[in-house]
């Protein structure tokens, strides 16, 4: 049994700690964590919902735009950080396993260890609070 | 595959008469198959080990696992380095910005060490540790980093008929609410499974260890629980500290195992020590060269 990349494990440890959402994914697409924050945010647990192929995860929560036109998979911060390995950030609207819509702002960037290795992605990601 | 402990200490060498039975020299591990040798981490140890290989061998391939003082302070030191009828291979992790040679110059040059890597007489080769498997000999090693700070790799080490796991520096709780989780998650954890010798840094008391988050090292307990949880056959720990006399690791050691109740071979990490590990499932034999530590066994 392989594990997980050392730089995905020392992200998620981090993101354990932190009070902001972090969604972690790993070269393949597969969202192979997310923590607490990010719960509340999806509306599950992580252990509830275990990993998550990228056609899922991209799709599930039914991402939206301001106008409530959704957002194509691909166009995900996340996902161009994971495809394009680039830098990315954007605002999206979710509709979680609870079935709440909730407006979110993530900033998503990809993993790149030593020598190069493209290991995946992670995004951080909060609930913006309508005035 | 047999196993010889060359230098059991971690970070700083700490020679005397509380350490005498463990051991001071600082990490180094020789192990030989099939008339091939490995030598992993240049310790202080290493000093010692090249005076036994000198006209043995006309290749040693040193394998370091990370470039810390403690696991290079005795390179200079090593016999086959001024042996030109010696081919020696070092390998180390590759880091972001340097390579290995101008790393290990750092410390092979003036004003720390008098002699210059280029001036070695040896046929000196250098590689970088590729990601993944490679085989020197008839060994099959996989290597990959560790949670230790700075770039550094535990090593898997395989013949047909045995599986060291090297892991001298290393802290798989950092970070962890609970600890051991998931393998998985776990660093270390694919190199350690079900290996029939674990030789694993177990560097502090628990008490130590909470004013030492970070730092790259295990509790005595943290290493049972990793070993348990990688399920290996017998378990080496190892990189005590220098502060940890003789008597203090008799104590820790035992402690630990009454807590941990191992389902497997735990025989403490001391100078001098050899196993044979002949066949994959059947434990290791030590056998204590200095003739005063025995083994615990659940």
């Amino acid at each position: 049994m392989a594990h997980k990349e050392i730089e995905l494990i020392l992200m998620r440890q981090l993101a354990g700690y932190l009070a902001t959402a972090v969604f972690i994914v790993d070269a393949a697409g597969t969202l192979v964590f997310y923590n607490e924050p990010a719960e509340i945010m999806l509306g599950r647990r992580f252990e509830e919902t275990g990993e998550m192929p990228a056609a899922e995860w991209s799709t599930i929560f039914k991402p939206t735009d301001e106008r409530g036109a959704a957002i194509a998979p691909q166009a995900l911060p996340l996902s161009v950080a994971l495809t394009e390995r680039r830098m990315a950030q954007g605002d999206v609207w979710i509709r979680g396993f609870d079935d709440v819509l909730r407006h979110t702002e993530a900033v998503a960037f990809p993993i790149i260890g030593h020598g190069g290795r493209f290991l995946g992605a992670a995004a951080i990601s909060r609930e913006v609070r309508e005035k | 595959m047999k196993v010889t402990l060359w230098g059991t200490r971690g970070s700083l060498a700490s020679p005397g008469a509380e350490t005498a039975r463990y051991g001071g020299n600082t990490s180094c591990v020789e192990v030989q198959a099939n008339g091939a040798v490995l030598v992993l981490d240049a310790g202080t140890g290493i000093r010692r080990l090249g005076a036994t290989l000198a006209e043995k061998f006309t290749r040693v391939d040193l394998l370091l696992t990370h470039l810390h003082m403690d696991h290079i302070q005795g390179l200079g030191f090593f016999a086959p380095l001024y042996d030109p009828e010696v081919s020696v291979h070092i390998w180390g992790p590759a880091s972001a910005t340097l390579d290995l040679r101008a790393r290990l110059m750092r410390y092979l040059s003036p004003p720390l060490f008098p002699v210059h890597l280029r001036d070695l007489p040896c046929n000196l080769v250098l590689h970088e540790v590729p990601r993944g498997e490679f085989e020197i000999g008839p060994f099959r090693i996989r290597s990959g980093p560790v949670c230790h700070p700075g770039p550094t790799v535990g090593y898997r080490i395989e013949t047909e008929h045995a599986v060291l796991c090297y892991l001298p520096d290393h802290e798989p709780a950092l970070g962890s609410s609970v600890f051991p989780g998931h393998g998985d998650w776990t660093s270390g954890y694919a190199a350690a499974k079900d290996a029939d010798l674990l030789i694993h840094d177990a560097q502090y008391t628990s008490a130590e260890y909470a004013e030492h988050i970070g730092w790259g090292h295990s509790s005595m307990q943290q290493a049972f629980a990793f070993a348990k949880l990688a399920g290996v056959k017998h378990f080496v720990p190892f990189h005590h500290d220098p502060a940890h006399s003789d008597d203090d690791l008799d104590r820790l050691i035992s402690s630990a195992a009454a807590v941990a109740a191992p389902s497997f071979q735990v025989t403490p990490g001391t100078e001098g020590t050899s196993f044979n590990l002949t066949n994959s499932g059947t434990p290791s034999s030590a056998q204590a060269a200095k003739g005063v530590r025995g083994r615990l066994r659940a």
